[in-house]
């Protein structure tokens, strides 16, 4: 098995990478960088305040008994010049008559929010009791949040990307340094030296899924209803595809520069259509069966179905024809059109 | 011997790059077991005429036979059989020389093992060492390994030398000496004279796509009549040296002008050298360097075309 072409050319590309220290340093740090951000975007924040002014030092007491009003004790006009400048929204101040008058914008949902949490503080401290005794549970449900959404979209985009920029330029390099028209001046059977690349990122993907979804999963409680097994044949399977894209990408520029160009304008449409950040339905329904077939939007969704629904692989078909599709037309378009020296 | 099919026959291969004729309708028959040279300044065609006959370029027109077999119909089987090594091959910097080997080996069904090919180029001691870690030469022998792990019938080396120090030189000519010995069949270009001559038994001269004269070195250097090039400049007066006086002396068959000095073709050395001193003091001419050398392939590419090899 040692001495077998495929596993040499394998070796060889592991070899480079490995021994490359920048490119290791990225491809470690990428998924890292990317899941703290996420940390950090999505840290376990207290229930929003709202701030507001009072005019007067009893109003400003009566409101400070909901924790949820941040309260400034100001003077009419200095009130009125923070609610305009969006320090506050909401002010309250006597009105006539032992009244008291809100003055905030209704058309502003946090202006309405703090219109009714500042009524209550003053109706309470009225005295007002209310009729029917209440509880609160707050229910913030795994699977439905936009974290949950994120990460399988992360890991889409993470497999799409790696494949696509770390094929690309170990290959333009390849044939630049004439390293390529060397290889194939002895009998090596040429689908082999493109098969290598698919192994090769094959090899790499525990790390590059492994960390985004094990910090989803630890960090912030992403579920995982669906098959562990099937998720790993996704992620293989999204990687076969996105390879063989990229071989195709690569398949005749001669310089980095020419195959970088390309990449983007592949990758760029998918960013935004496949529902990486946001959820592809926001697109007319004109176009939805364009961005359905896209490997991109076929591998978010399927990450998607089997990490918050659970689906299994027979519910993923489409999913799974658009990616076999992608793979086969590639692959075969990249060894017919393939530049070789 | 005669009788034995050759290694390589080419006729009439015609090769154009858009509107660049490379290659102009060429002849050629490499026997076996002998080291045949194509011999010409860069841009002659010599890569493409190679090239060709490796398989890795499609010609225009003409035939190509190696080992008796055309690359359209057998190109699989001529892989295995033959080893070639590119001008300016580079392998990857990042594996070692053994990595290198055992990656190429494994794309033959049969050869020799890794570390018997590292032997014979004689890199034992860079065995481990990362390729980006070896000097100009050593790279060069790990290439000319490369080409040997098929033990291969056919060895193709596309300018070996090219852009080496004269001790790496030496010691590539004497690997490549060696497999000579061994049997081993080799086509190889070089623009350097002094290697055709030392390492080929026939060489071929090419110019402008065309070959110009073939034969072995010696037969090439006796057509154009000349044993011995004596060469000598005459400070800033040398405008003023009288080519057709010198030409008509005692044992020279002809002259030009040369890099600002006067090149005399000579027949008889011990004739010419007193005729030309005797010369040169009546016609008050100082005499700033003189040399002599037995005539070369390098004398017989000036005398076909009328320029040097290294800037034509």
């Amino acid at each position: 098995m040692r001495e077998h072409p495929l596993f040499q050319l394998t070796l060889l590309r592991f070899r480079e990478f490995v021994r490359e220290p920048e490119a290791l340093f990225w491809a470690f740090a990428f998924p890292i960088l990317l899941s703290a951000g996420l940390g950090v975007a999505f840290r376990n924040q207290p229930a929003d305040t709202v701030h507001v002014a009072a005019v007067t030092a009893s109003i400003a007491a009566s409101l400070r008994q909901d924790k949820l009003l941040v309260v400034d004790e100001l003077s009419a006009e200095a009130a009125r010049a923070a609610l305009r400048t969006g320090k506050v929204t909401l002010v309250a101040e006597p009105g006539s008559n032992g009244s008291v008058l809100y003055r905030y914008d209704d058309t502003n949902p946090e202006g309405r929010t703090a219109r009714m949490l500042a009524d209550r503080a003053m109706q309470v401290a009225a005295g007002r009791k209310d009729p029917t005794p209440v509880s609160d549970d707050v229910a913030r449900e795994p699977g439905s949040r936009y974290i949950d959404f994120l990460v399988p979209g992360m890991v889409g985009m993470g497999i799409m990307s790696n494949a696509i920029w770390g094929l690309g330029f170990s290959i333009v390099d390849a044939r630049r340094r004439k390293l390529m028209k060397r290889i194939v001046a002895t009998p090596m059977p040429r689908h082999y030296y493109l098969l290598s690349f698919l192994l090769w990122r094959m090899l790499l993907l525990p790390f590059e899924v492994g960390v985004p979804v094990g910090f989803g999963v630890l960090v912030f409680g992403v579920p995982m209803r669906g098959s562990f097994l099937e998720l790993i044949g996704l992620c293989i399977f999204g990687s076969l595809a996105f390879s063989s894209l990229g071989l195709l990408i690569a398949s005749r520029a001669r310089t980095i520069e020419a195959a970088s160009g390309i990449m983007n304008i592949v990758m760029l449409p998918m960013w935004i259509v496949s529902g990486v950040f946001f959820s592809a339905d926001r697109f007319p329904a004109m176009v939805q069966p364009f961005i359905k077939v896209l490997p991109l939007t076929a591998v978010n969704d399927a990450l998607r179905a089997n990490m918050l629904q659970g689906s299994g692989f027979s519910q993923l078909i489409p999913q799974l024809a658009a990616l076999a599709g992608c793979m086969v037309i590639s692959f075969s378009l990249a060894l017919k059109l393939f530049r070789w020296r | 011997m005669a009788s034995a099919p050759p290694a390589l026959l080419v006729k009439d291969l015609k090769k154009s790059f858009k509107d660049v004729v490379a290659v102009n309708g060429i002849d050629l028959e490499v026997r076996p077991a002998e080291c045949f040279g194509l011999l010409g300044p860069n841009g002659a065609g010599k890569t493409t005429t190679i090239e060709i006959c490796e398989g890795l370029t499609e010609k225009d027109s003409g035939v190509v036979e190696v080992l008796g077999l055309r690359w359209d119909t057998h190109g699989h089987d001529l892989r295995q059989r033959l080893g070639i090594q590119l001008q300016e091959t580079q392998l990857s910097d990042k594996i070692s020389v053994l990595e290198t080997i055992q990656l190429f080996r494994s794309f033959f069904r049969q050869g020799p093992q890794p570390d018997d090919v590292i032997g014979l180029v004689e890199l034992q001691e860079k065995r481990d060492a990362r390729v980006g870690t070896l000097s100009g030469g050593q790279k060069q022998r790990l290439a000319l390994a490369c080409a040997l792990v098929g033990n291969p019938d056919l060895l193709f080396l596309d300018e070996p030398t090219t852009g080496l120090d004269p001790q790496a030189r030496r010691q590539l000519w004497d690997l490549i000496t060696q497999f000579k010995k061994d049997g081993r069949t080799i086509l190889l270009t070089t623009h350097y004279m002094d290697e055709a001559q030392q390492l080929c038994e026939r060489v071929a001269i090419m110019d402008h796509g065309k070959i110009i004269a073939r034969g072995t070195p010696r037969e090439l250097i006796a057509s154009i009549g000349v044993e011995h090039v004596v060469e000598f400049s005459t400070g800033d007066s040398a405008v003023a040296a009288n080519l057709a006086a010198f030409a008509s002396l005692d044992g020279v068959s002809g002259a030009r002008a040369d890099n600002g000095g006067v090149q005399l073709q000579v027949t008889e050395l011990h004739l010419a050298v007193p005729a030309v001193l005797a010369e040169l003091s009546r016609q008050g001419l100082p005499l700033t360097e003189l040399r002599t050398h037995s005539a070369t392939l390098e004398d017989v590419f000036v005398a076909l075309t009328g320029r040097h090899l290294r800037d034509a």
